[in-house]
């Protein structure tokens, strides 16, 4: 009951933080859109598509992975500043759960990416995408799982570090790769073998093919429960490895 | 109200392949009674932020025990955490918040209800006198009154003891005389203070009683008169030509009425001496006699930088 109410706590305030600066949420969403303008159309041609809407199909969801990857694992460096003000010191010597100031934290990060979630979602609409609802809401659970893990994992990095200096590069590192294995922008059927082996270890890649079934109407698709079960348990992992850096840190 | 036994911390650093362990604090006893405003003074790196978060539960000490408020630091931290209040050096406000939104944050932080936390928002805010800028953003304040809304988030849970991490570094004189005021009115209103400080005129003014801390010891403990007066009688300056201080030194040196003397590096001697009043006319007829010819002689009261000086042979000043 206390945990619940002081997650609720810190999440509201940092929603409410958010709220006064909504223009971030923006900014995240304006590279995604700059593919889904500029990088889109290439793909019915390229991708041997029949239709526009076939192409988006595959495109949309790789996108949408993208996005909580990405914007979760730069939600460190807000921490950074946090702990800079010496907020983060000010919130540790009060009894508040550990947890919850991870995870008021993770909640808006995942609020804030199904908003931008939902744009992209509308501006595909546009261009003739067509989800079954039911999918689409499957779909997003996928996304926040994802980006629980990530900003969960952002933040515990985040504390490690303690400086942007080092948390820059360190998630483009780990980033980079990971995007390019698991299929995002292009998907991994056209890959070699060996690129389809190294990938199949990429759980992100499990994540972008569920929620490509998703997409695709396929609701059975074992991809679909595989990939939830594995970003489901990554998540879990991502918040509990966090929670113990967030109880244990000293600043 | 505070009691330590033993309280050890260190710190592994790394400069370049060699990690060495510094002793940041070595073995720390203290007590505090309820109702004081204990000052902890030293030279920054002495240890004093180090010995402040372990009491405030920021950081597990490597040994040595505690008794917080009637809490057991070692067992159960988060009792402990209950019953202080802390307010770090650095600043624990964020730019983008309001006063009374970070007042009503941090009073539910501590479990205490929406409604119940924005009355004490409210008298908070009027007792640091904030009111006026409740509503404006952090980062719109100056250096004093952020000083003041961090102090007010230290104490919102109304704690019985607060630990005050050199509450005036950086604020210019009138803000910090105004904080020398807030600070005692904490105590008129029964809480227990812990200040750290390196000025030693605020640990003289502001404290009941004062802990010396160098090197990660305390090297003296008491109110700031019993110290001075550990420093038996008055200090003499006299001003001399650095060609004439060791003959100075020679003549006095074994003067029946001087307890100690020293050479200043740029000339002069200090006197310690019972009495002033009496010992400048005989030190001044023994200087005639030497054929001496002196600049100045002073009469002053042991300072706590003498207390420091003849602890550690260091003044605070230089170090």
């Amino acid at each position: 009951m206390k945990f619940a109410r002081d997650t609720w706590l810190i999440f509201q305030r940092q929603i409410q933080l958010l709220l006064r600066n909504p223009v971030w949420v923006f900014v995240g969403v304006f590279q995604p859109v700059m593919y889904l303008l500029l990088f889109a159309p290439l793909l019915k041609p390229a991708l041997n598509a029949p239709t526009q809407a076939a192409a988006y199909k595959i495109f949309v969801p790789g996108l949408l992975v993208l996005l909580a990857i990405f914007g979760g694992l730069f939600q460190g460096f807000g921490l950074i500043a946090e702990l800079r003000a010496g907020v983060i010191e000010r919130s540790r010597v009060t009894p508040i759960s550990r947890l919850a100031l991870l995870l008021g934290r993770s909640l808006r990060d995942v609020v804030s990416l199904i908003v931008q979630a939902v744009i992209i979602t509308l501006l595909a609409l546009l261009f003739d995408l067509r989800v079954f609802i039911g999918d689409l809401l499957l779909a997003y659970l996928m996304l926040a799982l994802i980006a629980l893990m990530t900003s969960a994992v952002s933040y515990g990095v985040a504390l490690k570090v303690k400086s942007e200096d080092a948390l820059a590069p360190l998630m483009n590192t780990v980033a980079q790769p990971v995007l390019l294995l698991s299929g995002i922008l292009l998907p991994l059927t056209f890959a070699p073998g060996w690129l389809q082996g190294i990938a199949d270890w990429n759980p992100f890649s499990w994540a972008v093919d569920g929620t490509r079934a998703l997409f695709a109407g396929d609701l059975g698709s074992d991809k679909v429960w595989q990939g939830l079960t594995i970003t489901a348990v990554l998540a879990a992992l991502g918040v509990f490895w966090a929670a113990r850096q967030f109880a244990r840190s000293v600043r | 109200m505070i009691e330590t036994r033993g309280l050890r911390k260190s710190f592994r650093s790394r400069a370049g392949r060699e990690t060495k362990t510094v002793d940041a604090v070595r073995g720390v006893n203290l007590q505090v009674a309820e109702g004081e405003i204990f000052g902890f003074l030293g030279p920054n790196g002495a240890g004093k932020t180090t010995t402040l978060r372990m009491l405030a539960t920021l950081i597990e000490p490597d040994g040595g025990e505690a008794t917080i408020a009637g809490a057991d630091l070692r067992k159960d931290p988060a009792e402990v955490r209950r019953r202080i209040g802390y307010v770090p050096q650095g600043g624990s406000t964020w730019d983008e918040s309001t006063a009374r939104e970070e007042l009503v944050l941090h009073a539910r932080m501590y479990g205490i209800g929406k409604a119940d936390a924005q009355q004490r928002a409210v008298r908070a805010l009027e007792a640091f006198q904030l009111t006026e800028y409740a509503d404006r953003k952090c980062k719109t304040y100056s250096g004093g009154q952020r000083r003041r809304v961090e102090i007010a988030l230290g104490i919102i849970h109304e704690p019985k003891i607060v630990f005050l991490d050199e509450p005036t570094t950086g604020l210019d004189p009138q803000s910090r005389a105004h904080m020398w005021d807030e600070i005692r009115r904490l105590r008129s209103d029964g809480m227990t203070v812990f200040i750290t400080t390196h000025y030693l005129d605020e640990a003289d003014a502001l404290c009941d009683r004062i802990a010396i801390m160098d090197n990660g010891e305390v090297v003296a403990e008491g109110t700031p008169a019993e110290l001075k007066r550990e420093i038996s009688g008055d200090v003499v300056l006299v001003g001399l030509d650095l060609a004439a201080t060791p003959q100075a030194a020679q003549a006095l040196d074994g003067e029946s009425y001087v307890n100690k003397l020293e050479t200043a590096d740029e000339g002069g001697l200090r006197l310690y001496v019972d009495e002033g009043a009496t010992a400048i006319p005989q030190v001044l007829r023994r200087l005639d006699h030497a054929g001496l010819e002196l600049r100045s002689i002073e009469l002053h009261r042991p300072s706590l930088d003498d207390v420091f000086l003849t602890k550690t042979g260091r003044s605070l000043r230089e170090s």
